[in-house]
């Protein structure tokens, strides 16, 4: 494997995903993220000089929906999903900026 | 302060397009639903929900890039931004990095000096919006609601070039003006639909290189900004004599204490990993699409001046304030167009109309009247029905109510009394009643008049056509 992963990049990924990893996970993790490396390297061996960048798999564009409101009041199913709720809103655990 | 410092100002500007359901669903845009009543599983971030783009965003923002001067990316898409905050169900808020919809445009604005400037647009893109989150100390809990999640945006992001708040303001009216001739946007800071981040940094006079900026949030009116630019200068050049650093951060300004805070910075450094969103495929926007736009484009504010000068005769100063908002031009050209008077027009709305604006504490934009209304009342007095004054009181209802003018003078008997037989022997009842003004006349007082007439006037409860009141009385005065 040439892409090492150190502990901090692990660590700081860890953060912006907002998961806590075992010690066995980080592990586990910095293996599986130097392997991806390995192949976008492999990928790199490639000649893509004018090429241009491909930000969709799909022949396709302009998907369009025309401007009419098609949906209407579901609160109640929307908050179904809500793990917790009050006067028709979602409850979530004080957040402030 | 001994040295020169030149502030130097860029700005971030989110417009609420004018829709009526979001960017990616056919929830409702209106305001002032129940908490989550606009929303569906796209905009509140459910998994397998697939975004579609709606037509009259990009509509709207190619609109306003060609009316700024900017260069079309004809193929662009969308990218993920992603970061965690409860108001952004996806973590993710779809914007646009790589390939914005336009860039490298520019607007004219007027210097405080009097002189003209461009200050340049580096880019336009679309996103959308984030939900409301409302926050309970009671409880230590927030409360969201989406209805705003997904109502489409578009952020104009300026150059760093304007050099004062002046000039600040002088940039966003401009902007506003354009796009509200362009209907893309209400523009309102009040409200929300128009919101402007500031992003400021001072360096010494002459200086090459930029000072280390903040960006400043929460400006929600055109004073506050301007208090928000005095006081982030002054505070950064109070660090800067001082030989501290100015940090480069987000700051939140408050406009009651007209001082501004540091935001407590989302966890870590702003790594958001943008990406192309892979649910949306790209636009590509056609030369006919943009020569329709082009084509479509409404006169702006600035030929809308000119003409109403040429064409109309108004004073440059009439014509300012005319077009200071798109809902009094309006106004101003469909009342013309029905009674072919504009400088009527132009002063009922000059001054009547402003005079009850301001008394009502109203927006332009609220104007209820319509042209038809106007043009009736105009009419009436020109044709010499009512007399002034009682133009004005029936202008009162017509501003507030819309009444129509000829039905509510005819009801309420405001007709000018243009008896002359009947108003000479009322004038008679007055003078012979009054002999010290008489006396006061033939002395030489010419000022008594006035009392006389305001006599006659109060006597026909103010129906009586004035001339005629002032030919008669003289003709009577001067017999005796």
């Amino acid at each position: 494997m040439a892409n090492i992963i150190s502990d901090e990049t692990i660590e700081y990924v860890g953060i912006l995903a907002k998961l806590e990893l075992s010690a066995e996970e980080k592990e586990a993790a910095k293996s599986d993220m130097g392997r991806m490396l390995d192949y976008i390297d492999k990928l790199n061996e490639l000649d893509t000089s004018g090429v241009e960048p491909m930000s969709h798999v799909f022949p396709v564009h302009n998907v369009f929906r025309e401007d009419v409101v098609t949906n209407g009041d579901d609160r109640a199913n929307m908050l179904a999903n809500a793990p917790e709720e009050r006067d028709g809103q979602y409850q979530v655990p004080k957040t402030v900026e | 302060m001994s040295k020169q410092y030149e502030t130097v100002i860029g700005l971030e500007v989110h417009v609420e397009l004018a829709t009526r359901t979001k960017i990616f669903c056919g929830c409702s845009t209106a305001f002032g639903g129940a908490p989550n009543t606009h929303t569906c599983p796209v905009c509140t971030g459910m998994p397998g929900s697939l975004p579609v783009l709606n037509k009259r965003v990009v509509e709207l923002a190619l609109a306003v890039g060609l009316a700024t001067n900017c260069q079309i990316n004809q193929y662009c898409k969308f990218d993920r931004k992603n970061y965690f905050y409860p108001d952004n169900p996806q973590n993710y808020q779809i914007s646009q990095l790589y390939l914005p919809i336009c860039h490298d445009g520019g607007v004219e604005i007027e210097t405080p000096e009097g002189g003209k400037k461009i200050i340049g647009i580096h880019e336009i893109h679309m996103e959308e919006d984030a939900g409301k989150l409302i926050h309970d100390d009671w409880e230590d809990c927030s409360l969201v609601d989406f209805n705003r999640s997904g109502v489409p945006l578009i952020e104009i992001v300026s150059e760093p070039d304007m050099r004062s708040a002046e000039e600040v303001i002088a940039y966003l009216d401009k902007l506003r003006l354009i796009i509200q001739y362009l209907g893309a946007s209400d523009c309102k800071l009040q409200e929300g639909s128009m919101r402007a981040d500031v992003n400021l940094s001072v360096r010494e006079a002459g200086a090459k290189e930029f000072g280390t900026r903040t960006e400043m949030k929460n400006l929600n009116s055109f004073k506050a900004i301007a208090r928000a630019i005095e006081g982030e200068k002054a505070r950064q050049i109070d660090l800067i004599e001082a030989g501290k650093p100015v940090i480069q951060e987000t700051r939140r300004w408050d406009d009651t204490k007209e001082y501004s805070y540091a935001m407590r910075s989302k966890e870590d450094a702003q790594d958001y990993r943008y990406f192309p969103d892979p649910d949306l495929v790209p636009v590509i926007i056609s030369d006919e699409m943009i020569d329709a736009t082009k084509a479509r484009q409404p006169e702006f504010r600035d030929e809308k001046m000119a003409r109403y000068m040429e064409e109309f005769g108004l004073p440059a100063y009439d014509a300012d304030i005319l077009t200071g908002t798109k809902k009094l031009a309006d106004i101003f050209e469909a009342t013309t167009a029905i009674c072919h008077n504009p400088k009527k027009v132009s002063n009922w709305l000059m001054v009547e109309t402003m005079r009850l604006l301001k008394d009502r504490e109203m927006d332009a934009d609220k104007i209820r009247f319509s042209p038809e209304h106007l043009a009736a009342l105009i009419q009436l007095t020109e044709e010499g029905t009512i007399n002034s004054s009682v133009a004005k009181e029936v202008f009162e209802h017509v501003f507030d109510e819309d009444v129509d003018p000829q039905a509510y003078v005819e009801e309420h008997g405001l007709k000018m009394d243009n008896d002359s037989d009947a108003l000479t022997s009322t004038i008679e009842e007055i003078v012979a009643a009054n002999p010290q003004s008489v006396a006061d006349y033939k002395a030489g007082k010419k000022k008594a008049v006035g009392f006389l007439v305001g006599q006659t006037m109060k006597a026909t409860q103010g129906k009586a056509n004035p001339a005629m009141i002032n030919k008669i009385l003289t003709e009577i005065l001067d017999k005796m």
